[in-house]
Order: structure tokens, then C-alpha cells, then sequence
């Protein structure tokens, strides 16, 4: 029997026993329904997860330091390590040697330093952080009371909500308030030989004040460097912080090394790359140049691995309403033989053969399968959006952001409606090879 | 296809089943010749063994021996599969309770075997309206089994018969659920499908004095044997 002849009786079948047909259909698609449903938070909460982790910038960035790190690991003894290789400055070429390399977004310094705020009349102690611009987009500032800096060279104060509870228990009340930082600048001294191979004079360090205007209190601490490098509770432009050329901790060390006072070297860099995926490539390159380099790209892979993990049990969950479902198929269909036993009966006298009366039930199968499908990843689609927006009317009384936590992709969407056809066709292939062995004389007797 | 040659020959035909530990000999050792275009009524009180005859010639039962010779072709010798194209190409069935499809029309249910025999869409309508109207029932293609009376079933039974232009007909019992007149009228309506457009025709029944009008030769069975085989007239 030709397809379309197939499926229009099987219709026709369907149709008949329409309840019955139309319970087995909906036992599907709840099947269905329920592994969309989990399969859709799995994905869309690793999308979630993924998207803040980029956005934090952990995956697109390398962090650079001096290859003759004190604090690195495999310096080894002094008496190890070979005596000519004099490790190369992190300083002012090297950030503009780095800028240059390809798909480089930003570089820029981890400016970190101490300092004693006067507000009020009264002093605090604290760590100011210098932000880079692209730190607004991370989502460390997202729900922020107040607003991000003005522009990168703004005489503006984000205050972290820790510190500015010390300042005023009232948070709010400090925005568009002003503060003076008191800060150490580091000034050059003169080299008291003229004989520039003696190095370096030294530096002096000279009290001083800025005067900053609070525009924000952000709850979280955000980090302008690599981890928790580098951050702070007061924060300041990125830019505004080095125009400060406040003395920070790698300042003692730059005086025992060779580095010129007027050239301040930095104790690490952070590198932007425009995606994760030119991470591995940059940090190779920045190696060759002679800095040490390391990324958190190991960690992103083991993020997918763990979610890949957390999906397929998700799966094996969704996937037991199915296997509910494909036993209601089987049943249906095995009594839709009882039923229909003299009509198999007919078609066999008429000439139908075996394959034709197990193709037919096959294509019933397969057709409460596709409803099934359709209607089950509908429903799964609803349930995930129902869950975040309970979610996110939960976030918002929590003066939270909204997000998104499921998300039905179109592989899932395909994949919903062909794995239930899958399941039914299965479900199908007892009933199907049972109608057609039915003896037609036997059938025909049959009332 | 030789004019000798008979359009169905049944060799030694037996047909044994077996229920626990006795053997029910519903068919033994039958031999029997229809030729072409020849009327032939199988006679025999119930339980002597003709339904099954039929069975076995129409290719929906297979004997436990000897040869059942239709058309040239051993059925005993086919697959499951060719028996199915026997049966969709070559017999047309009437049974006793008509065995319409209850939720198709007429048009549906004589659609049936060209859907089977995978006939084109464009030709079907044709071939269905032309068989309606060889059994008189063309102004009637959308009804449902249910609103027709029994005759009309029957012919409708008929024309799905018919449709795919079989060389061999076989009735179990076409009268056998009707009032003797329009049983009649269904006997006359085989004999005229007989004739012309010209077709071997077995039938089944009990009913001596309907074969006796209406078939070329009577074949009587008893016990699963063949009783008699002259000629009717």
C-alpha cells in the first residue's frame, strides 16, 4: 500500500477511537512534556551560567604576570635558576606589545592600593580598586543603586555596600555626596649616580589627596582583574586610578630590580579577548613574548562536562514519563486489535498483505507519536517559561534581576517531537507484528 | 492460458486441523475442476467441510496436502506475500455478513482493494463509480453501510468484489443473511456478472433449490468430502 493511503487510513483509525486515541496521545506528550521541560532548564541554566561567566569576564581574559614572579610557582632556589635570564618588565611596551596582538579587546593594570577616605569629618581605612570600562558590562554592576562612572576619566566613586555602611548605615543617602582619598603617590627620585648602570634612584612616596564624588553603592565586589585580584570597596575609574600613580605592593620590589622610576612596571595584566575560544591561541603567543600567562579556559571545560552531566540525568528523569507513555501506546494498540480483529480479517481477504496491515499500525504508532511530540514539547516549552517567570516574580521581590532559566533551543524542539515518534514507533513494532500474523480465516469468524 | 485448461483444480486436497489430541478432517482428499467462466455451487449441510474449501481457493487458509491449482499457479507453492497478490489480483470475495468497513462509505469501502493494489489516485474514482453501477448502486457512493438495506450491502460487498477486475469470483453464503427474494436477486446479479463481463464463479450455500436456478453445475460435500459433482442442468 502507497504512504499516503497508509496514513489516510490510519487517520481514519485514529479518528474512530477518538478518546481513547487522543489519552494515549496526551500520555505522550506529558512524557514529552516532562523531558522538554527538564532538558530546557538544563540548557537554559548553562546558558545562564555561561553567559554571566563570560560576561565576568573569567574566559575571555589571560592574566599576565612578570615571568620572575616571587610568588610564582617553579622559580626553584636562586641557586637553580639560570643567572643571565633577566626577566622582561611588565610595564608600558609591554602593555601596548600585548595590545597589539590580534583580537585583543583591552589591556589593562590590576590597580589596587590603600588609602584613608575622610567623609564626614572622620577617617576610614580601605582598598580603592581601579575598574576598567568594560567592567560595566560584566553584570557585577547590574541592580547597582546609583550609576556606573560617568566616563573613564571621572572624578567618581562606586563604594562597595560593606564600606559604605561603615560611611552611613543609610546607603542611599551617600550618593552624590563627596569624599577625599588620601592616598601615597609614588614620586621619582633622582639616580644619585649619573651612571645610569647603578639603576634606578629609588622613589619617594608622598601623602595626597582627591577629592571623588559617590555616584554608587553595588552590592556585589567586583573584580577588575583576574578572580578576586585586585578588587576593592572603594571603586574608581580605571583611568582616573592611574593618573593617580599611587605607590602600590610590586613598587618595593621594581626598586631592587632595574626598572626606571618613570616607568612604573605593573604586577599583572589582564588581557580581553573578544570570545573564549582565541583565549588558548593569545595566551601561547603572550608566552613567547616572555611573560608568564594563564587562563581559566580548564575551568569553562569542566563547567560543560559538569552540565553535560546534569542534562543527562535531567534526561533520564523526563525520560520516565515516557517509558509510562510507551506502555499506554502498547496497550492502546493491542486492544485496538481485539477490536479490529475482523477488519484485519477483511483486509487480508481483500488482499492486503502482512506487511501492509503492520505498516498500518506502525503508522498509527507513529502518528500518536508525532501529536504526541508536538503537543509534549509545546506543553514542555510552557512549563519552563512558567518556572521562570515564577522565578523571576520571586527575583524581583527579591530586588533582584530577572533571568532567564529554561530555554528550548530547535535541536530540542526536533528532538522532542522525533524522540516521541522514536519511542511510539517502538511501542508499535509488538502490536504491528501481532495484527499481522492474525490468521484471516480465524479473524473473519471472529465477531 | 489453454481453453482446456481448467480455471481452478484442486488435487487431493486435504485440510486437517488439530484440536488437543484429536485431528478434525474439515477437507479430506478433494478433487474437483472449474473451468472458465463456468457457475459452480459447492452444496453440503454445516461443518462439511465447503467454507473451507473456499478458504483454501481463495488463498486465505493453505492445505495441509495436495494441490490447489488456480489461474495456472500453485497456491500451495506461494509466500505469504504472493498469496496476497493472488488474492488482491486475481479472486474477488463475497462473504455471508458482507464484511463492509462500518465507517466507510460505499465509495470508501469499494476504494479498499485499489488502494491495496496501489491503482492511481486518478483512476480510482472512475473504476469505483463504474463497479457501483454494475450492481445499481452509483447514486449512492456516500453513504454508510448502516443506512443501506441488506441487499444493498450485499451488492456493495459485490462491486468491492469486483473493482479490481478479478478473473475469479467466490461467494461463502452470499445469500445466507437475506429475505429469499432479494437473495434471489442477488443470485441473479452473480449470473449476470458471470456472463458477462465473463467470469469463474464458486459459491457456497445450503440453499439446493437457488443453486439449482442459478448455478452451471453443483458439487455437494459432506464430512469434508466430495460428495457429488454433476451438472446442475
Amino acid at each position: 500500500m502507497k504512504f499516503r493511503d497508509l496514513s489516510d487510513l490510519a487517520f481514519r483509525n485514529l479518528r474512530e477511537a477518538v478518546l481513547r486515541n487522543s489519552l494515549t496521545t496526551l500520555g505522550v506528550a506529558v512524557g514529552v512534556a516532562s523531558l522538554v521541560a527538564m532538558l530546557s532548564l538544563g540548557v537554559g541554566l548553562q546558558q545562564l551560567a555561561i553567559s554571566r561567566l563570560s560576561k565576568s569576564g573569567l574566559f575571555d581574559s589571560i592574566f599576565v604576570t612578570p615571568k620572575t614572579n616571587l610568588r610564582g610557582p617553579g622559580a626553584g632556589p636562586p641557586a637553580t635558576r639560570a643567572p643571565a635570564a633577566k626577566s622582561r618588565p611588565l610595564d608600558e611596551g609591554a602593555r601596548a606589545e600585548i595590545s597589539r596582538l590580534p583580537n585583543v579587546i583591552e589591556v589593562y593594570p590590576q590597580i589596587r592600593f590603600f588609602t584613608e577616605v575622610r567623609f564626614d569629618g572622620k577617617p576610614f581605612a580601605t582598598f580603592v580598586a581601579g575598574m576598567p570600562e568594560s567592567s560595566k558590562a560584566s553584570g557585577a554592576f547590574d541592580g547597582m543603586a546609583g550609576n556606573f562612572f560617568s566616563s573613564s576619566n571621572a572624578d567618581e566613586a562606586i563604594l562597595q555596600v560593606e564600606f559604605a555602611k561603615e560611611l552611613n548605615p543609610q546607603t542611599s543617602s551617600l550618593i552624590g555626596k563627596d569624599l577625599v582619598l588620601r592616598y601615597a603617590e609614588r614620586q621619582s627620585l633622582p639616580s644619585a649616580s649619573a651612571d645610569p648602570a647603578q639603576g634606578s634612584g629609588g622613589f619617594s612616596v608622598v601623602p595626597k589627596e582627591k577629592h571623588l564624588r559617590i555616584i554608587g553603592v553595588v552590592e556585589t565586589e567586583p573584580a577588575s582583574g583576574f578572580g578576586g585580584f585586585g578588587s576593592g570597596r572603594l571603586l574608581i575609574p580605571l583611568s582616573v586610578a592611574e593618573t593617580l600613580r599611587a605607590a602600590q605592593v610590586n613598587d618595593l620590589r621594581d626598586i631592587l630590580r632595574d626598572s626606571s622610576g618613570d616607568k612604573p612596571s605593573y604586577a599583572s595584566l589582564t588581557v580581553r579577548m573578544k570570545n573564549p575560544s582565541l583565549v588558548e591561541a593569545a595566551e601561547a603567543k603572550i608566552k613567547d613574548l616572555g611573560f608568564s600567562a594563564f587562563s581559566l579556559l580548564d575551568a569553562s571545560k569542566s563547567l560543560r562536562i559538569f552540565f553535560s552531566v546534569f542534562d543527562l540525568l535531567l534526561g533520564i528523569f523526563g525520560s520516565l514519563a515516557l517509558a509510562v507513555a510507551t506502555l499506554g501506546i502498547i496497550n492502546t494498540l493491542v486492544m485496538a486489535i481485539l477490536e479490529r480483529r475482523r477488519e484485519i480479517g477483511v483486509l487480508k481477504a481483500l488482499g492486503a498483505a502482512d506487511g501492509d496491515v503492520q505498516q498500518l499500525f506502525f503508522v498509527e504508532a507513529g502518528v500518536m507519536g508525532l501529536f504526541g511530540g508536538i503537543l509534549g514539547t509545546f506543553l514542555g516549552w510552557l512549563i519552563g517559561r512558567t518556572l521562570t517567570l515564577g522565578t523571576n516574580i520571586y527575583l524581583h521581590r527579591q530586588n533582584l534581576p530577572g533571568v532567564d532559566i529554561s530555554s528550548v533551543p530547535w535541536w530540542l524542539v526536533l528532538g522532542g517531537i522525533g524522540f516521541a515518534i522514536f519511542v511510539s514507533l517502538i511501542a508499535g513494532l509488538y502490536p504491528a507484528s501481532r495484527a499481522a500474523r492474525l490468521d484471516p480465516v480465524q479473524a473473519l469468524r471472529y465477531e | 492460458m489453454p481453453e482446456s485448461q481448467p480455471a481452478i483444480h484442486l488435487e487431493s486436497v486435504s485440510r486437517h486441523y488439530h484440536m488437543g489430541e484429536s485431528t478434525i478432517r474439515a477437507v479430506d482428499d478433494v478433487s474437483l475442476s472449474v473451468q472458465p467462466g463456468e457457475f459452480l455451487a459447492l452444496l453440503g449441510s454445516s461443518g462439511s467441510g465447503k467454507s473451507t474449501l473456499l478458504n483454501l481457493i481463495a488463498g486465505l487458509d493453505r492445505p495441509t496436502s495436495g494441490a490447489v491449482i488456480a489461474n495456472g499457479q500453485d497456491l500451495s507453492k506461494m509466500s505469504s506475500l504472493e498469496l496476497a497478490r493472488y488474492r488482491r489480483q486475481t479472486v474477488g470475495m463475497v462473504f455471508q455478513s458482507f464484511n463492509l468497513l462500518p465507517r466507510m462509505t460505499l465509495e470508501e469501502n469499494v476504494e479498499l482493494p485499489l488502494r491495496l493494489a496501489e491503482v492511481d489516485r486518478s483512476e480510482r474514482a472512475a473504476r469505483v463509480r463504474e463497479a457501483l453501477g454494475r450492481v445499481g448502486l452509483d447514486k449512492r457512493v456516500g453513504h454508510r453501510p448502516s443506512e443501506l438495506s441488506g441487499g444493498e450491502q450485499q451488492r456493495t460487498a459485490i462491486a468491492r468484489a469486483l473493482v479490481n477486475r478479478p478473473k475469479i469470483l467466490l461467494a461463502d453464503e452470499p445469500t445466507g443473511n437475506l429475505d429469499s427474494t432479494t437473495g434471489e436477486s442477488i443470485l441473479a446479479l452473480l449470473r449476470e456478472i458471470q456472463k458477462n463481463p465473463g467470469m469463474t464463479v464458486v459459491m457456497v450455500t445450503h440453499e439446493r433449490a437457488l443453486a439449482e436456478r442459478f448455478a452451471d453445475r453443483l458439487a455437494v460435500m459432506g464430512d469434508g468430502k466430495l460428495l457429488s459433482n454433476g451438472a446442475a442442468r
